[in-house]
């Protein structure tokens, strides 16, 4: 750990897992939804999450994360107040599930046109999350690099065009991980980049054409976490 | 960063201090700049010290804690207490920042927001009474942030992994690494402050009533000060520990491994299980 996660990060107590994290899992799960109108979020909080919600502010913390805000904002204390007051459309339950991270939570997206997104992901200590799962694909995305998710249709040349993109753009690629649910069918690429910045929205248009079998394509970033 | 013993074969062939021999590593190591992480640094010494001042200037309380630091500070005023008035101000802030984040106060995870009064009580109570410029504040900050990266290497800094030794045990060790580094000690003084700390708190658990942040943790954050502020007395004094700190933090992360999980974060075990604990708990659940 370098020494500015060692004395860090600075943020709204009480607890790093259950305050701090929570918001960045808000934030991180609303940067997969993007910028698109939401009619609704609703956030199934599990395991301890849902268990100590209250008493650690995990209830306000991810609601602001949703709004935007980062763990050391301290409008998180007021953040269902100030959700109420700009009619952010959220609703707050509880779910069991078995075998769910103790720390997680389940955001279910609803937007215009039908649009749906449900995002999985959890506090894992420190203050640090993951996304876990994406409409049903199992992930692991931290948000600590700006990352780049395509949902593509199963198809050879989707991972060579990325790839290409990058490389022409002298960006330089992390990691990159694919997941699919059936052969030929809906398939996810998550890339995480050596970038300082989120990739912008032109980046994000030049992967939408890069492939004719990609379908969307979603940019996340945490800021790390020394935000 | 590895081990502290990597920090003092850079001390001994250079003849540097403790802090830049850390940060020489640190840098070469991370590829940050001795500029940009020596700026990140202060910004955290100064958002710790608005967290002091806030948590100072204002009137706050947990859930089941109420405010307390402030009797600290009038008990502390006529000259019969047992601690030096050193410690009675760094105890009265390490509870009152404490306090602050359990009310949702915005603080410096030192290393973790359960152990967040420690390091602001030695470092603010430090400046107090010994005057000091910031460069001082933050030679004293880079070496806690050196033991508690050589920490999370060998051990954990996680309440969930290792119990509260690895939270308020590893702050107070940061704690006494500090103070032998401000007070200009060498850097074998820092090391045997280190491990004469840390040993003091192996197989301290993690059993905080209803999960709270809040009981022991606050009151605990204050009387740990206390321990650094010895172990940097015995060290500077001379007194050597038999344990090198190195072995001494692989100690640590062995016990943590051993404590069962009730111990371990869960609120499932120790003071957390007490019927005064469950009568708290209840109440609270029925004020929801």
């Amino acid at each position: 750990m370098s020494f500015l996660d060692i004395v860090g990060p600075v943020m709204i107590g009480p607890s790093s897992s259950h305050t701090a994290g929570a918001a960045r899992l808000g934030r991180l799960a609303k940067a997969c939804w993007g910028t698109d109108t939401l009619n609704e979020v609703i956030v199934f909080l599990r395991g301890s999450f849902a268990f100590t919600s209250k008493g650690h502010g995990t209830d306000k913390a991810v609601v602001a994360g949703l709004m935007g805000m980062l763990p050391d904002d301290e409008r998180i204390r007021n953040a269902l107040m100030l959700a109420k007051e700009a009619h952010f459309p959220y609703r707050l339950t509880t779910e069991d599930v078995d075998g769910a991270h103790p720390n997680s939570a389940r955001f279910s997206f609803l937007g215009k046109n039908g649009r749906r997104l449900d995002v999985v992901g959890a506090s894992i200590g420190g203050g640090a999350v993951e996304i876990q799962e994406i409409d049903g694909f199992s992930v692991a995305i931290n948000g600590e690099l700006p990352t780049l998710i395509t949902f593509h249709k199963d198809t050879r040349g989707v991972v060579a065009a990325v790839a290409v993109l990058m490389a022409g753009r002298e960006i330089n690629i992390a990691s990159m991980t694919l997941h699919r649910k059936t052969r030929g069918g809906v398939a996810t690429l998550v890339t995480e980049l050596d970038m300082n910045a989120p990739p912008d929205e032109q980046l994000c248009n030049a992967v939408l054409q890069a492939h004719p079998a990609i379908l969307r394509v979603a940019s996340l970033f945490g800021g790390g976490n020394n935000s | 960063m590895r081990s502290l013993a990597e920090i003092f074969a850079v001390c001994a062939s250079s003849g540097s201090s403790f802090t830049h021999a850390a940060i020489e590593i640190e840098t070469s190591e991370s590829g940050c700049s001795v500029e940009m992480l020596r700026k990140g640094m202060l910004s955290r010494l100064k958002d710790m010290e608005f967290s002091v001042n806030e948590a100072l200037s204002g009137s706050w309380r947990g859930l089941l804690v109420p405010e307390e630091a402030y009797l600290l500070h009038e008990y502390g005023a006529d000259a019969a207490s047992f601690s030096s008035p050193f410690v009675l101000t760094a105890a009265r802030i390490a509870i009152a920042v404490s306090t602050y984040n359990a009310a949702m106060g915005r603080i410096v995870a030192a290393p973790t927001a359960g152990s967040c009064g420690i390091l602001p009580g030695i470092l603010f109570s430090y400046r107090d009474h010994f005057r000091c410029e910031d460069e001082t504040l933050l030679s004293g900050l880079f070496a806690a942030a050196a033991v508690g990266s050589v920490t999370a290497a060998r051990a954990t800094l996680a309440g969930a992994s290792g119990g509260c030794q690895a939270e308020c045990g590893a702050a107070a060790a940061m704690g006494a690494a500090a103070l032998v580094q401000m007070r200009g000690g060498s850097p074998d003084a820092v090391g045997h402050a280190v491990a004469l700390a840390y040993k003091s708190i192996l197989g301290l658990v993690c059993d905080p009533v209803g999960g709270l942040v809040e009981s022991p943790c606050i009151k605990r954050n204050g009387m740990l000060v206390s321990l650094s502020a010895l172990a940097a007395d015995m060290a500077l004094a001379g007194l050597r520990s038999l344990i090198p700190p190195d072995e001494v933090i692989d100690a640590m992360g062995q016990v943590g491994r051993a404590l069962p999980e009730s111990l371990r974060e869960t609120a499932g075990g120790g003071l957390a299980v007490t019927p005064t604990a469950r009568e708290l708990v209840a109440k609270l659940l029925q004020q929801e």
